[in-house]
């Protein structure tokens, strides 16, 4: 990180704002060189993700996806470890999830079977995060590549497995059968609707609330327990972590872990959430986004649930411009998630010396006359 | 015994083909990364660079003018990840990943703008496209037992990217271990502060480098949409970006061996295509999707030094502070 004289509002509320801003005006300038209006095109994005009927809770339902990604990525940072591997993680998530559920759903009842996936999709998605930590911790191998290959890995892994020995009998698309009735988070529009509180039907589900208690237990760990002082000491000094009595290595393969079981995690909103039983490629670049959303947060997990907001918002606002126009699709998405990443995360402080300067002239002068 | 030979042949044929785009990816990331910057972008720089060779060569006719946009195409994001990573020193690593999601969304938008196919581009003619160069004497010479259909096959054929790819490995070689701007490029990777002090300019090195960086993945992506392929169809690379960029570690950033990397990871890949649904004997089934896995389980091998050491740059990913 680089240093900075601008005060603390200035650095994590406006900066980040004009780099997103930043990264829609180029969007802009893209959708009105291929015809469009890009007004036009942010009101139906807009539309779609809070006005329209429903809309709201797919938005939220994206959200759940990155805030989960988001924070496996920002616990990983704190440590500078840079964890690429969120798409691996969540497909193993997915995997151990769907594995304890296709094994027991016979003979368990349903809320058991739920309550014994949930740690599974934790406890895979951390093995699958330690092992790149340990390689890093102990013989040196760098973390960005190795987690990149772990993502291809998990998904051959998860492409032999799903069109071999776990695909459904009769099926043709790689996919387990169905989990039992009953296997599955319950979906809020249910839960208000019996409550007798209309609400429009969305796949927006219970592990909304477990990735709100997820970010409330990384800000605790990270901020509030020794380990997660450890962790942030780590980050900025090993020799001082080394001075204090604590071994970094093992710090490495702990912080990879609790980040892939957070990345792991994100599998409970799409496979036992929405889709009960596990499908291909369902982490479908979640993982990526949360590089971008950790990016934009922060790193702090109230920053990280308003980034979620605002990339729940563009991916259901992106699908909306699917139906609205002929030549923008939700790929369109794709494209400012990449503008966002770079604004935001290469070119952080691009727009640091200007502010500096305005900064400087209007607010230093103030306080000298202030002083007279 | 000749149809196994001929088999054979044939596989180490589809070796080269599938391993071009590595190879050119590999060398491109051996330059930016000697020089000290990280390049996760080769994917995205080779899939935005295939866009654009097929668009324009369907819109203008011409293969080599789609070669060349891609070529400026590339070397212009290129300068987009030098301009975040040298000039305002950013984390090299987010800016690379941020031109691959980049790329991968907008080669969709822009195809679906010009073409309306749904983000391929139409089908190029032959006229459009890198035709294959028959060598002399092929036909004839395939007669020959043996050694013959060796050279029909495997030598004659091809077109004339693949014969550029095999080039850029002896050129890079050559650059690096032969030039003044070779051994200042290598230096800028280990020890950026010595070249500073001899009053050689490391951003404007590190620039370079990654522009040829540029040019390099500009004819990968122009391979794989008019040369090998007929056109663009989305997300065609297919992580070959990153699998170049294995090779690259496996080689120790060193161009023949990468080279030896790219065209064993071509053979795994070319091996798994023929070996699709076959049963062999004692074996069964052979399980295509595990050797398509196995260039990134050898690099995680490789990396964590359970077959020799990778020894990357040693001022890699690290801005240069200009001491004051």
């Amino acid at each position: 990180m680089m240093r900075t004289s601008l005060p603390q509002w200035v650095d994590i509320g406006l900066l980040p704002l004009i780099n997103i801003l930043a990264a829609f005006v180029v969007a802009g300038v893209i959708i009105a060189m291929i015809g469009e209006n890009p007004f036009v095109a942010l009101m139906v994005m807009l539309k779609g993700a809070f006005v329209y009927k429903g809309a709201l809770g797919y938005t939220l339902f994206y959200a759940t996806n990155f805030i989960f990604t988001g924070l496996a990525v920002a616990v990983a940072f704190h440590a500078m470890l840079f964890n690429i591997g969120g798409e691996g993680q969540a497909a193993m998530g997915g995997l151990g999830l769907g594995l304890v559920a296709l094994a027991l759903d016979p003979v368990l009842p349903p809320l058991l079977v739920v309550l014994l996936a949930i740690p599974m999709a934790a406890v895979f998605g951390a093995i699958w995060g330690a092992i790149p930590g340990w390689l890093q911790a102990r013989r040196g191998s760098h973390i960005v590549i190795t987690t990149i290959m772990f993502n291809f890995i998990a998904a051959s892994i998860m492409v032999w497995l799903l069109a071999g020995m776990l695909m459904a009998p009769g099926q043709m698309s790689p996919e387990t059968r169905s989990f039992a009735d009953g296997v599955g988070l319950a979906q809020i529009h249910t839960i208000f609707n019996a409550m007798g509180i209309p609400m429009a039907r969305s796949p927006l589900n219970l592990s909304f609330l477990i990735a709100l208690l997820a970010s409330f237990g990384v800000w605790v760990l990270i901020w509030r327990t020794r380990l997660g002082y450890v962790i942030r000491a780590t980050g900025h000094s090993e020799r001082a972590v080394i001075y204090a009595g604590h071994s970094p290595q093992r710090i490495i393969m702990i912080t990879m872990a609790i980040s892939g079981a957070l990345a792991g995690l994100m599998a409970l909103n799409e496979i036992l959430g929405v889709q009960q039983r596990v499908i291909l490629n369902f982490t479908s670049g979640y993982g990526f986004t949360g590089i971008a959303v950790a990016l934009m947060g922060r790193n702090h997990p109230v920053g990280i649930i308003l980034a979620s907001l605002l990339f729940g918002a563009l991916y259901q606002g992106g699908a909306e411009l699917d139906f609205e126009f002929q030549t923008i699709t939700r790929e369109m998405v794709l494209m400012i998630q990449g503008l966002i990443i770079l604004f935001s995360g290469a070119l952080a402080y691009m727009f640091n010396p200007v502010l500096e300067r305005i900064y400087a002239h209007f607010f230093t002068r103030r306080e000298v006359l202030g002083d007279g | 015994m000749a149809d196994l030979w001929l088999q054979f042949v044939l596989t180490l044929d589809a070796t080269l083909r599938v391993a071009t785009p590595l190879i050119f990816c590999a060398m491109a990331g051996l330059f930016s990364e000697r020089s000290g910057i990280i390049d996760i972008s080769l994917e995205g720089k080779m899939l935005m660079s295939a866009f654009t060779a097929a668009s324009v060569a369907a819109m203008t006719g011409s293969p080599w003018l789609g070669l060349i946009s891609a070529i400026v195409v590339s070397v212009s994001f290129s300068l987009v990840h030098g301009f975040a990573c040298i000039t305002h020193k950013g984390n090299q690593v987010i800016s690379g990943l941020a031109i691959n999601i980049l790329a991968s969304g907008l080669t969709v938008t822009i195809g679906i703008a010009l073409f309306a196919q749904g983000g391929q581009t139409p089908f190029l003619k032959a006229s459009e496209r890198f035709a294959p160069l028959i060598l002399p004497f092929a036909d004839m010479l395939r007669s020959i037992p043996g050694i013959g259909v060796i050279y029909a096959e495997v030598i004659s054929g091809h077109n004339l990217l693949v014969w550029l790819a095999l080039l850029s490995v002896l050129v890079t070689g050559y650059v690096l271990a032969r030039t003044r701007f070779g051994l200042w490029l290598r230096a800028v990777g280990e020890k950026p502060e010595a070249v500073d002090t001899a009053g050689i300019s490391v951003v404007w090195l590190r620039y370079q480098a990654v522009i040829i960086a540029g040019i390099l993945c500009g004819m990968a992506g122009a391979y794989l949409s008019i040369a090998h392929g007929a056109g663009f169809v989305r997300e065609m690379t297919a992580g070959k970006g990153y699998i170049a960029l294995a090779a690259m570690i496996f080689g120790n950033w060193r161009p023949l061996p990468a080279l030896m990397a790219c065209l064993m990871f071509g053979f795994l890949d070319a091996l798994a295509a023929r070996l699709q649904g076959v049963e062999l004997p004692g074996i069964g089934l052979v399980p295509t999707d595990l050797i398509l896995v196995l260039p990134y389980v050898l690099t995680v091998v490789l990396l964590a030094g359970f077959i020799g050491k990778a020894t990357p740059p040693r001022a890699i990913g690290v801005p240069y502070v200009k001491e004051r």
